[in-house]
This record gives C-alpha cells, structure tokens and sequence, in this order.
C-alpha cells in the first residue's frame, strides 16, 4: 500500500515493528453462566483514541471496567506500558476513567471533585487547587469552580467530570459514553472538543460508546463488538469500507445485503449468483472457492441511477422507485427490482437538479465491481 | 376537561366541595386536617394541661394542684401562676444532676449504636438480594416480642448468677461473678440493644442509595478503601447519621424503664425523677415543670441541627 512515510508515526497499528501500549490478551470474563468478554485480544498504541463500539451488552464496558480494575478478569492478562494489571487495585493503576453517570462526589464543590485525586496522590493542598484550576479554565468552567455538581447543567457536569479524570495526567484515560448524556447539538461540539484536548494532552483514550458517528468520528480505530467479541478492529474507513462480515457492515451505517453463491472463479472475473440481483460480476478474490455462500453488501451511496441503462456497466438493473425522500444534501430512494427485492440507494444532490428522478418512475440502478463487497459470514 | 366533567357529573360531590369553598377549604386541606388534628388533640393539648400545671403549687386536693383562676376577695377573677417550680428545679442539684446524668447516658448511648449500627446497616445496603432482605428482617424481628421481655432476658444475662458470670466461672476466667446488674454499664447495654434497629434502619436506608459509581470514581482516583471511606462514604451518610441518632438519643433520654430495672440506685435518670414526683411525691407541679424543661432541652438541639442542615443545603 502506497503510504505517506509518517503514517507509521500517526498510525503505529501500521507497523508491525510497533510496541503496542496496552495489550490485552485471552482476556475472558464470565459473570455466573454468562460470558461478558470471551477471549478478546487487543493491541493499543500510544496517544490512540481507541473506541469500542457496539450495542448494550455487548460485554465493551465489561472490558473497559477490567481495564480500570474495578472487575476481575476470570483468566487472561492486561498489560499497560508493559506492566502485568493482574495484582494491580485500580487506586494504584495508571489510569483514570470517565463514568458514563459521570459520578462526581455531590457534597463537593467543582474545585474540590477536580483536586480530589491529586489530594489522594499527596499534592501539595495549594498546588493541588492551582493544577485543579487550570483543568477547570481548559474545559472553561474555572468561572463555577465553587459551584456544586447538581447545580451545573448536563454539558458542564460532563466537563468537570473529563478534568477530574484528566487531572492526574493518566496514561491511559477510560471513557464510558462519555457523550451519551449529552443532546445532539452539545454532543457533536463536544466530539471535537475532546479529540483537540486529547492531542493537547497526548493521552491515550479508549472510549466505549454505543453509536456509530460518535465512534467515526472521533476514532483513530474502532473495535467492534458483538456478545463479548471484537468482531473487526480497523481505521474507521476501513470498518466503513471493507467490513468482515454481515454484522460489521449492518451495524455501521446502512447497507443492502444479498444472499448468494460462488457460481464462477477466473482468474479475471468472478460470477456470484444472488437471489435478489441475478449474476453479479466481480474482480476476483482470493480465499473463496466454487460453490461457497457468501453475502453481497452494498451501501447506499454506492448505487448509480439513471433513466437509460448506463453504458459499459457490468452489473445493472431495473427497478421503480417507490418510495424518495429529498434531504436536502442528498435524496434518499427505495427502489423496487423485478425480483421483488427492495434496494435503499441515496444520491448527493452535488449539483442542484431541476428534474430529478421521483417516485414511481423506472430506474436503471448500477453498482461499480469494487464497491460490491463480498462477505463469507 | 376531564377534571371538569368530573365535577359536574357527580352532583353530591359538587355540593360538598361548593361548601368546603365558602368555608375557605379544599381537599387538601381535609388531607392535611387529620393529622393536625391528631396532634393537636394528643400533643398540643397535653403540653398546654402541663405547661399550666407547671405553674400551680401542690396541694392536697384532687386534682393535687391549685387551680389556674380563682375568685379574689374582692370577687375579680386572678390568675394563679408563678414560676417557683422552676426555680426549684435550677436551685436543687438533684435535678441538675439528673438532667445532666440523662444527657450523658443517652449521648454515650447513642454514640454506641452508631458505632455498632453503622457497620451493621452498611454491610446490610451492601448485601446482594434475598441475602438483604433476610438480614432487614432480622434487625426488625425482635420487635415482635415485648419489649419488656427482652429486658428481662438481659437480666438473665446480667445477674450475678446469670449466663455470662456462670460461663465466665465454668471457664475459669473468673473466680467470683462480676457485678453488671444495677450498674450504668447494664443501662448501656439495655439502651443499645433496645435502640439499634431505630439506628440501623434509617441508616440503611440513607446508605442504599449511596451510588457505587462514587466508589468506584474515588478508587479511581487513588483513594484506598478506607480514605474512600471517610471522603465520601461518610460524608454522603451524614443525614442518615442525623436521623439515626435522633432516633436514639431522643427517646434514651426520657428512657424510664430500662434504668428502672437493670440500673442501681446511682443510676440518676431523668425518666425516674418524673416518676418519683409524680406518683411518690404527688407534686404535680414540680414534676410538670421537670417534664417540660426536659422536652426545651431536647428540642433546642433538634431545631439547631436542622437549622444548621437547611443552611447547608441551600448554600
């Protein structure tokens, strides 16, 4: 792959030369007969904003609460900066969390839930609120620093909880949803905020969030997990683009998903028999063989339409639109095959279009062999 | 328009609330009525019939008091009130010793259920499910018995020749019984034990709903278990520790029978002292007078601490 030079500096996973900063490995939890983390193994480098993604139970904050030591992990091992976690408190670990309830001490003023863990280290009490100060005026909140924590709104409790735990300058910072109790607007703003302040303070962050764009957006890479396992790990694009399996590509974004099989393999092409789309022709793959299932995924925006069919495309197909719904940046369609399938597609409305294709009209729709992602599960 | 189909489709209720209007009162305030009522009938008027015998002198008559309003010479109606009872009560060291021997035992009391419920309420609040409901119920269970019962069973315990004095002999840590009967340590101990569960209950209560997330958020921090302990933990229970110990120190303080039966003759409580005037003595007045100064004395703190707890809470 034709890579910058630096990119093993911003992108240590590139290179497998790097040490990683925190290793996880064989790491198994089970709670009674339920298994909350089943042998996950992960590699994070340094100054990563790593985010685990994946629905409620999935076992990632289970994972993220072993990290910090607050659960014990029934076999498997933790390493940070190389040291072995096992024996390790979480009073004595080298890293800080951000609790999703943001749990900041109720009967202490903004000032006292920042210094309190420089306090605990034996900071100096006068230097202790100096340092505790500057936090405060980095997330702008120095003005209600003698302030108690119910009487802040949302956005601000979630702030003096990111300087309590940013304080002690821990190597690594654990963030359970940290957005999650936010409203869109304030969460969108806040996502920026914080990957600016995480390049300020050069920590690494592992963040555990349930939604998606949160998770494109601030990632270096996402993990994402499905009862207890990291089913891909990848740069965002990657994870969009190139995902590993039907769950990966479903539960990022949108897809169309078909059912089909091998029905050819030359070295130059290779044939898929869909049940919804007929033959598909693809540029050959490696690792599938004759006659084997696998799963066509296409994203919306992969799909071209047109009124006529479009010229030199291999895989094309006629369909109506039933269903259009006009954005405003994009118009998203639902369109209706012979087969009887239906196909979500969106078009960016780049250029404005006086006359553009509506509902109920006949529509070609074509997909470029490389957006056409082929998956063996 | 619910509320209003309401009222006019059932007429009586239209007509009841129609004359609760012109009498200036309203459902809520029926609600509230009761249990004003209540005490206005069985505390405040109690006070008051105290408060005036208070003011009377002991005679030989019934009732054993003079009477409030009586029939001058000159045939004009005079009140008969002085304040000599409780001048009496600040001049003779009987009953200052009494109050202060009061005020220590229960404030001793007190600070032992804390010590001893504290623990026992955290590790309740702490106790996962059907485990915690058990252990609630047996904090509560000994109520099922007399509570006179109970004491006596401490006499068991506590005699010269009673459970704890004939093992301690069997075992030869001891060759002769040690006295505990009629000693202020049998009071304690029959106080603790009989207040306990008024200290563990609001405590745990208060305690439950402690978040985990706070402890888990000062581990974090680097707090050990026991500075976790006394940074927040306490701190966050401190209005269960009020409650709590309200509900122990108030009524220790008037406790009558626990010293009466397993206290010696020094054990000098104010409970006793009510009760001597009232029925050896039969001097009415004086032991009004001692009831009211006792109930100054336990409601000035009351009112202070909350005073001092609101200021807090509004700062």
């Amino acid at each position: 792959m034709a890579q910058p030079a630096a990119a093993s500096e911003t992108r240590p996973w590139r290179d497998a030369a790097s040490r990683p900063f925190i290793s996880v490995r064989s790491l198994i939890k089970r709670f009674d007969d339920f298994t909350a983390v089943s042998n996950v193994d992960l590699d994070i480098y340094k100054g990563e904003l790593f985010c685990l993604l994946g629905e409620s139970g999935c076992g990632k904050s289970t994972l993220l609460r072993m990290l910090a030591g607050f659960e014990q992990p029934t076999s498997g091992a933790i390493f940070i900066d190389g040291e072995d976690m096992a024996r390790v408190p979480p009073d004595r670990r080298p890293t800080n969390m951000m609790f999703q309830s943001y749990a900041l001490f109720p009967h202490m003023s903004v000032e006292k839930n920042v210094a309190y863990g420089l306090l605990r280290e034996g900071v100096k009490k006068s230097e202790a609120y100096a340092r505790a100060g500057d936090m405060l005026r980095m997330v702008k909140l120095e003005k209600l620093a003698r302030r108690k924590p119910d009487q802040l709104s949302g956005g601000q409790r979630q702030r003096v909880a990111l300087a309590r735990s940013l304080v002690k300058k821990p190597k690594l910072l654990l963030l359970d949803e940290p957005l999650g109790a936010l409203d869109k607007k304030l969460r969108e703003e806040t996502q920026f905020e914080l990957i600016k302040l995480q390049e300020t303070l050069g920590v690494t962050f592992i963040v555990v969030t349930h939604d998606q764009d949160e998770a494109m957006t601030l990632a270096t890479r996402i993990g994402v997990m499905k009862d207890g396992v990291i089913e891909q790990i990848g740069e965002p694009r990657e994870i969009y683009e190139t995902p590993n399996s039907r769950f990966v590509a479903d539960f990022i974004g949108t897809v169309n998903l078909f059912t089909g099989k091998v029905a050819a393999v030359a070295p130059d092409m290779m044939r898929i028999e869909t049940a919804e789309l007929g033959d598909v022709r693809l540029p050959p793959q490696t690792g599938l063989t004759y006659g084997q299932q696998v799963w066509g995924a296409v994203r919306p925006e992969r799909f071209a339409l047109s009124r006529t069919r479009p010229e030199g495309a291999a895989n094309a197909w006629e369909g109506v639109v039933e269903e259009m719904g006009y954005i405003g940046h994009m118009s998203q369609y639902r369109i209706r095959l012979a087969s009887g399938v239906l196909i979500r597609a969106t078009q960016s409305n780049r250029l404005r279009d006086e006359d553009p294709i509506s509902w109920d009209e006949k529509v070609w729709i074509s997909v470029q062999p490389a957006a056409f992602r082929v998956l063996t599960r | 328009m619910s509320a209003g189909n309401a009222l006019t489709r059932s007429a009586p209720w239209r007509g009841t609330a129609w004359m609760m209007g012109k009498l200036g009162l309203s459902g809520r305030s029926l609600v509230i009525a009761i249990p004003m009522l209540w005490l206005a009938v069985f505390f405040l008027a109690p006070f008051f019939v105290l408060g005036r015998i208070s003011l009377a002198e002991a005679i030989i008559a019934r009732p054993p008091y003079t009477p409030f309003f009586d029939r001058a010479p000159d045939g004009s109606l005079e009140i008969l009130a002085s304040f000599e009872n409780y001048r009496f009560l600040l001049e003779d060291a009987l009953y200052r010793n009494a109050y202060l021997s009061s005020i220590r035992i229960a404030l001793v009391s007190t600070l032992f259920a804390l010590l001893i419920g504290y623990p026992i309420a955290y590790y309740i609040a702490r106790a996962p499910e059907p485990k915690r409901s058990v252990l609630l119920m047996m904090v509560i269970l000994p109520f099922w018995t007399s509570f006179l019962l109970r004491v006596y069973a401490w006499m068991g315990f506590l005699r010269s020749n009673g459970v704890i004095n004939n093992t301690l002999i069997s075992l030869g840590i001891i060759d002769s019984p040690i006295q505990m009967m009629q000693t202020d340590f049998a009071v304690y101990i029959g106080i603790v034990y009989t207040y306990l569960p008024f200290m563990i209950l609001p405590l745990y209560a208060n305690l439950t709903k402690l978040d985990g997330a706070l402890l888990e958020a000062a581990s974090d921090l680097g707090a050990s278990p026991m500075v976790t302990f006394f940074t927040v933990t306490l701190p966050l229970s401190l209005p269960g520790i009020v409650a709590g110990s309200m509900l122990v120190f108030i009524p220790a303080i008037g406790e009558y029978v626990i010293p009466a039966l397993l206290g010696g003759p020094d054990t000098l409580m104010i409970g006793r002292v009510l009760w001597d005037e009232f029925f050896s003595s039969r001097d009415w007045p004086v032991a009004s007078a001692v009831a009211i100064v006792m109930l100054v004395l336990v409601v000035a703190p009351i009112m202070w601490l909350q005073s001092v707890q609101n200021r807090r809470e509004e700062t």
